[in-house]
């Protein structure tokens, strides 16, 4: 009966993988911005960074073979720990160092399971549904400019 | 002999300052900011991260502005800021079949699922100067939007013709890559270290090589089979985590030309892949890159390599603009020591061969003209 908390395991990290992509996404503004509206985030000393360094991107040839190394991009990191030992991680593109710190603070204090549901309400999914408007804003422009061909017979 | 090279310091900083005054410019109109580069030099901003190598809007509009607009000397800096960072690790390979598409289009099928979608496009524009951009403050009107529907994303064209059996598959790999900026490249050099070199080569360079494909030096016959430009995640498994996750979103463009090949004693005639894919929205460096990976590949699918965009080391050895400008501008730097040993020579041959027209005037000059025909 190992497998039943292999699931959970996965569950907790599938949870916490969502939010952590969503706070790499944020900003240092957007994440203090929601944090206004929410009680203070518990105190943490930082265990590592905020630091800048690279990602080597990779893509593949053909879209869909062996892999090789497209180029690298800015990446920041850091890692902090609460008082009660919670340790939270984050890793996002660019060099918001601000915006890293903050994101592993949420990280650290949104696997309390006391806290977490109004961190999620209050910061998360409000950040979570301005990027999925961005990604459908994109998308409803660019449907605008899908070609709609007329067969000539029908113009007439 | 040692020759003392001290001065010119002074100079030096005095021409540092007036090159600080000649980036400013007329001091008493607004100073260009690294945001508005950012945002409306969008495409030298997408050319200086590709051929950086490094993808940070911030810091390639940063290199622009520093450099005065002279884009190679942007990549250099971009390429220079980066050795000084540490490398936390590589990501998993993107996906772009998964991107947010802005712009996808295909020359080989007309009606295909998901569509034409021409995004903001230069393409079908007159190429008139618009004197309306010359005067400011103009707000352009809001981009129109239309329902998607319930489209997924759209499919690899290249998958439709794979699917038919009339392309040859890409190999499934999760082999390691090659890494060109940690280990020199030798040669015979393989397919992902030249798409590594191709993807950070110069524009100009790639595109007149992938034109002179075109014009029959190399055998190839492209269509694009699909152009697609859009948003995807970068996914990266932190070692400290052991699970991946997501980082952040990058602009990509990529390019599958399909060409045709008339197969080999192992290989029935099908379509074959050139494939680019280029950081931004530099669409015709993704075009230009997936001509070059396709004749590139002449050797391993049983070609004849003739022209010079189908000889590997020629091109990975050329096609790097920081490299290449760094050969060529050093011959402005001093080279006196160098050069008066060369006057020196001169001088001395000069003289032997004045003294031997001398001794025998007709002997000489036959002797010269034999030297003079022979380096012709």
């Amino acid at each position: 009966m190992s497998a039943e908390p292999n699931d959970e395991r996965r569950r907790a990290d599938d949870e916490r993988r969502r939010w952590m992509g969503i706070l790499a996404r944020a900003g240092a503004a957007g994440i203090e911005a929601r944090l206004a509206e929410t009680a203070p985030l518990p105190p943490h000393t930082r265990l590592r960074g905020p630091e800048t360094g690279l990602v080597m991107v990779r893509g593949r040839a053909g879209g869909d073979g062996a892999p090789f190394n497209l180029g690298e991009m800015t990446v920041t990191r850091c890692a902090v720990r609460l008082e009660d030992g919670t340790v939270g991680h984050a890793y996002l593109a660019g060099r918001d160092r601000r915006g890293a710190e903050l994101a592993a603070a949420l990280d650290a204090a949104l696997q309390d399971p006391v806290r977490r549901p109004a961190l999620l309400a209050a910061v998360v999914e409000p950040l979570a549904a301005k990027q999925t408007e961005a990604r459908a804003a994109t998308a409803r422009k660019a449907a605008a400019t899908r070609v709609r061909f007329l067969a000539m017979e029908t113009t007439r | 002999m040692y020759v003392a090279v001290k001065g010119g310091e002074a100079a030096i900083a005095n021409a540092h300052a007036w090159l600080a005054e000649e980036r400013r410019g007329d001091a008493s109109l607004p100073e260009v900011g690294t945001d508005a580069i950012r945002e409306q030099l969008t495409l030298a901003v997408d050319r200086v991260m590709a051929e950086g190598s490094c993808y940070d809007p911030d810091l390639a509009a940063l290199a622009i502005k520093q450099a005065r607009g002279d884009l190679i000397e942007a990549i250099f800096l971009l390429r220079a800021y980066r050795t000084t960072l540490p490398r936390f690790g590589a990501s998993a390979p993107i996906d772009t079949g998964a991107m947010t598409v802005r712009r996808r289009v295909s020359a080989t099928y007309k009606d295909l699922p998901g569509g034409q979608v021409l995004g903001p496009t230069f393409d079908y524009t007159h190429r008139l100067l618009d004197f309306a951009l010359a005067a400011e403050g103009l707000t352009p009107p809001a981009a129109a939007e239309t329902d998607p529907g319930e489209d997924a994303a759209p499919p690899r064209v290249t998958g439709l013709l794979a699917a038919e059996g009339l392309m040859a598959a890409e190999e499934a790999s999760d082999a390691e890559p090659g890494d060109l900026t940690r280990t020199p490249v030798t040669f015979p050099a393989g397919r992902p270290l030249r798409l590594q070199n191709l993807a950070r080569g110069d524009e100009g360079f790639l595109l007149s090589m992938a034109y002179s494909t075109q014009r029959g030096y190399g055998n190839n016959h492209p269509f694009v089979g699909e152009l697609r430009q859009g948003d995807l995640a970068v996914c990266f498994t932190p070692p400290e985590l052991g699970f991946e996750i997501e980082i952040g979103d990058l602009v990509v463009t990529e390019c599958q030309m399909v060409n045709q090949f008339h197969g080999s004693r192992t290989e029935p005639p099908q379509f074959t892949r050139g494939y680019g894919l280029v950081f931004g929205r530099t669409e015709r460096r993704a075009m230009a890159m997936a001509l070059m990976d396709r004749a590139l590949r002449a050797a391993e699918l049983g070609e004849d390599v003739e022209a010079p965009a189908q000889n590997e080391e020629f091109v990975l050895s050329h096609s790097d603009n920081v490299e290449a400008t760094g050969f060529l501008e050093h011959l402005k730097l001093p080279h006196y020591v160098d050069f008066q040993s060369e006057l020196e020579s001169v001088r001395a041959m000069r003289a032997a061969v004045e003294a031997e027209r001398q001794r025998a005037p007709a002997q000489a000059a036959a002797r010269q003209f034999e030297t003079e025909g022979a380096g012709g």
